[in-house]
């Protein structure tokens, strides 16, 4: 077996709620506007803000894929046109081969939105699904990664890690396991979540959606605001020619403690940094910024901020750009993998939107303004229910 | 890539628990049909234990056998892997958006994510070891499998694999039919110390040769998504090598053998 890490991006997109692929993510956090609105999607709790991903109701999948169209799959299918990525992957094909690239995606919910549809579409009294309903190619979680392995014409195995909101950096670290023990040469890996009625009635009934959008690290945070979204990246081997920025390191750990409620000292999240920093062989003081889960919620952020001042201590830049795009679930931790990537890119700390200044009572260094500087490398978290936690490590390629 | 077995579990329809199960699986008893009850989930804490559901149960009934001669099952990383989840809560919570105000119960959505069972393990067993939670439709025992001989191949330490599956309640059993409730389990080490079994893996890009036995213990396998393990869990009952083939995906198999320690 060769060394695990590093891995070249070879080629990564996101799609969120600033629009389809890179660009406009790049262009919004540098200009400070978010992509959050007044919440219009039907059947949603009211009073609150999402983070929709704009056009995505118009995007049709190929034909000869119909039976797999759901608002999940849109999203995947936007985000494998944007950045050139499906000729990104076209190309490793030619390298390794098809069945040499696997497919390793996270989701929460998968295509359940297809679901509520067909629950909501019966007549009164009706009990049966409408008979055009298609479970296993919308609800079931391997409609993901079946989807874009059909797409993208691979012949790789393809996996489907639904661990919740960490989902999407879990999915990264276990196809770098897929490389490393030599099963395939590539992998297309990351999260896809879109929006459905189950999450934000769920987030709802625990009481932790925002009345508005969400402002991570403040003082008088409020809470959730649930985005949408995917970001795919295709991970290699560093090879001479190759470019792109490197995942260098992950690490996962368990809370342990409580299916919904993080540890109050975030030992598992602090675990999950630690066990990151040491696959990639680095010290805290060697990372330059760190993305937070920072969801916007009260206990999340005051655990995250405990958590981090032990592994980094005051010095270490940090903040959470959920104030962007929302809380993408299952894609979050893809999606900012690569805004670390475009961290590293611009030379860009992204302060937390929305907010004057970080809660008083955290001890950590968090922006609250864009601040520019040198970026090499990015630890970027991601928590869950469940007491699931990853950090990754993205580094300057 | 290699793996060695040293512990397994199953609870399914006329197999309740590795101990009993072992000559059913082996050949050397005879095997009935029997309804699968879900196992008390011994532990969990009083409150959990009460409220666990029979998906819960079932995933933590072949978690705790498997790792019953572990001296630390908090020490093992851990993989869940099942093709449903908990339908009972998913489908609980379906149905509560159907009415005009959507209230959906909170407890009842945190034990929606298809990391629940793999929490609840972890709070029970004090672990704060890596867990990876999996779908994967009818292959689910398989892409547990890939997944966790992957841990163990690049991280080099012994994991849990827990594959759990039960049906779907109406109106989604229709679209999604899974015929009984089945879980098993299975110790998975990088060495062959205390081992009874080594697995070797490979992945075909070809679909499994087809192979439909309708009699007895093996026409199980096709009634439930972990209920697949089967195959590899009579070759280990059996101490005997074998060249098992599981289904991943549609177009494509692992090819398992398996050899003696």
């Amino acid at each position: 077996m060769r060394a695990m890490w590093p891995l070249r991006i070879s080629a990564g997109t996101a799609v969120t709620a600033l629009g389809a692929g890179l660009a406009p993510l790049r262009a919004a956090l540098r200009d400070r506007r978010g992509g959050l609105l007044p919440c219009a999607f039907p059947g949603a709790p009211p009073d609150i803000w999402i983070g929709a991903v704009p056009g995505i109701e118009a995007v049709a999948l190929t034909p000869d894929l119909a039976a797999y169209d759901c608002r999940n799959n849109r999203l995947a299918e936007l985000a494998l046109r944007s950045d050139g990525f499906a000729e990104a992957v076209a190309a490793a094909r030619e390298r390794h081969g098809a069945e040499r690239i696997a497919v390793v995606l996270g989701t929460s919910t998968a295509g359940i939105e297809q679901t509520e549809q067909a629950y909501a579409g019966r007549t009164p009294g009706e009990t049966a699904l409408p008979a055009d309903f298609d479970y296993g190619h919308t609800h079931d979680l391997r409609a993901l990664p079946a989807y874009l392995r059909a797409r993208l014409g691979l012949r790789g195995p393809a996996l489907v890690v639904s661990t919740a909101c960490t989902s999407g950096a879990r999915a990264m670290m276990e196809a770098a396991a897929l490389i490393a023990a030599g099963l395939v040469d590539a992998a297309v890996a990351g999260g896809v979540d879109s929006l459905c009625r189950l999450t934000l009635h769920g987030f709802s009934a625990l009481e932790l959606l925002s009345p508005g959008p969400c402002r991570p690290c403040a003082g008088d945070r409020d809470g959730i605001t649930i985005g949408e979204g995917a970001g795919l990246v295709l991970l290699e081997r560093p090879f001479d020619s190759s470019r792109g920025p490197l995942l260098l390191g992950a690490g996962a750990s368990s809370d342990g403690h409580h299916m919904s409620s993080p540890h109050p000292e975030g030992l598992g999240a602090v675990n999950a940094m630690r066990a990151a920093l040491a696959a990639a062989g680095l010290t805290p003081a060697e990372i330059d910024y760190v993305n937070l889960h920072g969801t916007g919620t009260r206990a999340n952020d005051a655990m995250e901020d405990s958590a981090m001042h032990q592994v980094f201590g005051a010095t270490v830049p940090c903040s959470s750009t959920k104030g962007w795009t929302g809380h993408a679930l299952g894609a979050s931790g893809a999606i900012e993998a690569l805004v670390a990537a475009l961290c590293i890119e611009e030379g860009l700390v992204p302060g937390c939107l929305g907010i004057a200044a970080a809660d008083p009572a955290f001890r950590t260094d968090v922006a609250t303004g864009n601040r520019a500087r040198p970026v090499r490398r990015v630890l970027s978290n991601s928590f869950g229910f469940g007491g699931s936690n990853c950090s990754l490590v993205i580094g300057q390629g | 890539m290699k793996a060695f077995v040293t512990a397994a579990s199953v609870f399914g329809p006329g197999l309740p628990g590795w101990a009993a199960s072992e000559p059913m699986l082996a050949g050397t008893a005879p095997w009935t049909m029997a309804e699968a009850l879900p196992p008390v989930p011994a532990i969990l804490a009083a409150g959990d234990r009460r409220r666990a559901g029979a998906t819960v149960r079932f995933a933590l009934a072949a978690a705790t056998e498997a790792t019953a001669a572990e001296p630390d099952r908090a020490a093992l990383e851990t993989f869940f892997a099942s093709g449903n989840g908990d339908g009972a809560v998913v489908g609980g919570i379906l149905d509560a958006l159907q009415d005009p105000d959507g209230a959906v119960s909170p407890t009842l959505f945190h034990n929606s994510v298809h990391n629940a069972a793999a929490g609840y393990w972890h709070i029970a067993a004090g672990s704060t070891m890596p867990s990876l939670s999996l779908g994967g439709h009818d292959g689910a025992f398989a892409a547990g499998l890939l997944a966790a001989m992957g841990a163990v191949a690049t991280r080099g330490r012994p994991v849990l694999l827990v594959a759990y599956d039960t049906p779907l309640p109406a109106p989604l059993d229709a679209v999604r039919p899974t015929d009984f409730p089945f879980a098993a389990g299975l110790v998975l080490a990088p060495g062959a110390q205390g081992a009874w079994a080594g697995l070797d893996l490979r992945y075909v890009a070809e679909p499994a040769p087809a192979d439909s036995p309708t009699e007895g213990l093996d026409a199980l396998a096709a009634g439930n998504p972990a209920a697949r393990a089967l195959p590899l869990l009579r070759a280990l009952a059996a101490r005997r090598s074998a060249l098992v083939r599981l289904p991943l995906l549609e177009d494509a198999h692992l090819e398992i053998r398996v050899t003696q320690c």
